[in-house]
């Protein structure tokens, strides 16, 4: 059995989309940019992708960047932004949060680095939410950009975007929001929510890999990042990539379709799953929050006196591809820094699975993890000094 | 990213040897610490007169190569006498498991650690000189 529970990584292309991109490949294969009929088409399907796109946010079509990726989107918005705010002399001050992906974490340390930014990293609760009154009391006439993600990859936490939307359009700050994962799982409505700049990305949303946008909104000029050509308005050169943009255009079109349905049959396979870890293995944390103001694809436990690596590897054993922030799964060795800025402590931190429902989700799915799990879990347990010694403080032992 | 360990290590890793306690070992060793992610606790059963374990047991947290560094050593080690124990390297075990990543090596060298934790541990305990640790540089 193929059990896929990654959808946060990336989904498959949609095959209605896949359909839709094909003829750019080589039937409609012109350069948006020369002039002849022939390129028309190209040109005008970018716009229907944009069209598309701008519909589901409640954008402007001239709203719409098309990007390489998310993480291309994020440089963007806090290097275009800081980098026209210090020419202009107003201001080098960046918030954002401890708990944002590495485009945006490392897109700030970069700025520190090298544009002498002072950057404001946002502390979080157990939960992983900011505090709004921290985010008040760290805006200075210096302040330039708010870069805070509508809702985290690891945890599903949503922020309270409306709130924070509300204190920079008082303020006269620019707010941006990643919401590479909130967008494909949420409504989003960028005009209500006060949202200056937004990072999406198309392989979050079932459609292809390598491309993304940035919603800017009408008014906001930051510099622009990749400099060339004049596609994309002279605010992103580069020729464009015809088919992803269409795929991607088509892709929030189906998702947006559909979204309702899916949130509320993918959230009760999530609660589901959560109660069952809960009931059948003891010592479980859920990590993140309950509810609304979670993802509705997001699952996190941390199984304390256990290693994350380990249990990816029996449940791939079992057919089952998960993941885990934790540190031997990536580069590093460090264990997620989202998980340790809501104050786990390392050995938790590092015993975390993250499953990320979507559409190849069944029932069948769900209660096959829920089989095999508890028996992973205790056998890897049974192996641990770790868990002997935890039990031993509980007592239990 | 994934990692691509050896069908060795998998298997160490899958079906490790040697995993427990022993009852009233003669040493215990532990090396590494949960912070980064890694804890290894061996338990030997040495006979006093030839002075070879005839009995070892392990606990492991840590990631897949460190289950498997560790079972791989006490299956080397079992049956050795402490001395011959004493100089099994971690690249030994590394090289008996068909390598580890480079990033993963750390894990052999915490192997290596707990042993001479242990046998140290037993030295002590039967009135014999404990042996200075090499440290090693990570
Ligand atoms: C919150 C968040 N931001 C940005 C990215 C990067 O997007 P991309 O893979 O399109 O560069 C990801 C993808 O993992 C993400 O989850």
């Amino acid at each position: 059995m193929f059990v896929y529970m990654d959808h946060t990584a990336t989904t498959p292309t949609d095959p209605g989309v896949l359909q839709a991109m094909m003829p750019y490949f080589n039937d409609k294969f012109g350069n948006p940019s020369s002039v002849y009929s022939f390129s028309k088409e190209s040109r005008s399907a970018i716009e229907q992708a944009r069209a598309q796109i701008a519909k589901a946010f409640n954008a402007e079509p001239s709203e719409i960047y098309f990007t390489s990726s998310g993480s291309e989107s994020d440089n963007w918005a806090l290097k275009g932004t800081l980098e026209k705010s210090i020419k202009l002399h107003k201001g080098d001050h960046l918030i954002t949060s401890k708990i944002e992906h590495h485009a945006i974490l490392n897109t700030a340390e970069y700025l520190e680095k090298y544009h002498g930014v002072k950057v404001t990293y946002l502390s979080v609760d157990s939960e992983g939410k900011i505090d709004l009154d921290e985010l008040k009391n760290s805006i200075t006439d210096k302040t330039a950009l708010v870069s805070i993600m509508f809702a985290n990859n690891e945890v599903g936490t949503i922020q309270p975007v409306k709130e924070i939307g509300n204190i920079c359009r008082e303020n006269n700050i620019i707010f941006h929001t990643d919401a590479v994962q909130a967008a494909a799982q949420l409504n989003i409505d960028v005009k209500a929510l006060n949202i200056d700049m937004m990072s999406i990305s198309g392989h979050k949303m079932y459609a292809p890999k390598g491309i993304g946008a940035l919603y800017i909104r009408n008014g906001v000029r930051p510099e622009n990042f990749l400099h060339g050509g004049a596609q994309e308005r002279k605010r992103r050169a580069s020729t464009e990539n015809v088919a992803g943009i269409v795929g991607f255009g088509k892709a929030v079109e189906i998702l947006k379709g559909r979204l309702n349905d899916d949130k509320a049959k993918i959230s009760k396979w999530r609660d589901k799953i959560i109660t069952g870890i809960l009931e059948k293995i003891p010592h479980a944390k859920l990590n993140g929050t309950r509810g609304d103001e979670r993802l509705p694809n997001n699952i996190n436990f941390s199984f304390i006196g256990v290693e994350g690596e380990t249990l990816l590897l029996d449940l791939d054993y079992k057919g089952i591809s998960a993941s885990t922030g934790s540190a031997c799964s990536s580069e590093s060795l460090d264990p997620s820094h989202v998980l340790l800025a809501m104050g786990l402590k390392h050995e938790q931190a590092h015993g975390s699975l993250r499953f990320t429902l979507g559409r190849l989700t069944t029932d069948e799915h769900v209660n096959y993890l829920l089989d095999v799990l508890p028996e992973i879990i205790s056998r890897r347990r049974n192996m641990s000094p770790l868990w002997e010694d935890y039990l031993k403080s509980k007592g239990e032992l | 990213m994934a990692l691509d360990y050896s069908k060795k290590v998998m298997d160490h890793f899958m079906n490790p040897r040697n995993v427990g306690e022993l009852d009233n070992p003669d040493g215990v060793g532990e090396a590494g610490n949960p912070k980064c992610g890694d804890i290894m606790k061996i338990y030997l059963k040495v006979n006093d007169d030839t002075k070879i374990i005839e009995d070892v047991k392990f606990k492991t947290f840590g990631c897949a190569s460190a289950i498997a560094s560790s079972s791989m050593a006490t299956e080397l080690i079992k049956g050795k006498s402490i001395d011959q124990a004493w100089d099994l390297t971690n690249n030994a075990v590394a090289e008996a498991l068909d390598g580890l990543p480079p990033i993963k090596m750390h894990c052999s060298v915490l192997a290596e650690e707990a042993i001479h934790t242990a046998i140290n541990d037993y030295r002590e305990k039967h009135g014999l000189e404990k042996i200075p640790m090499e440290i090693h540089e990570e």
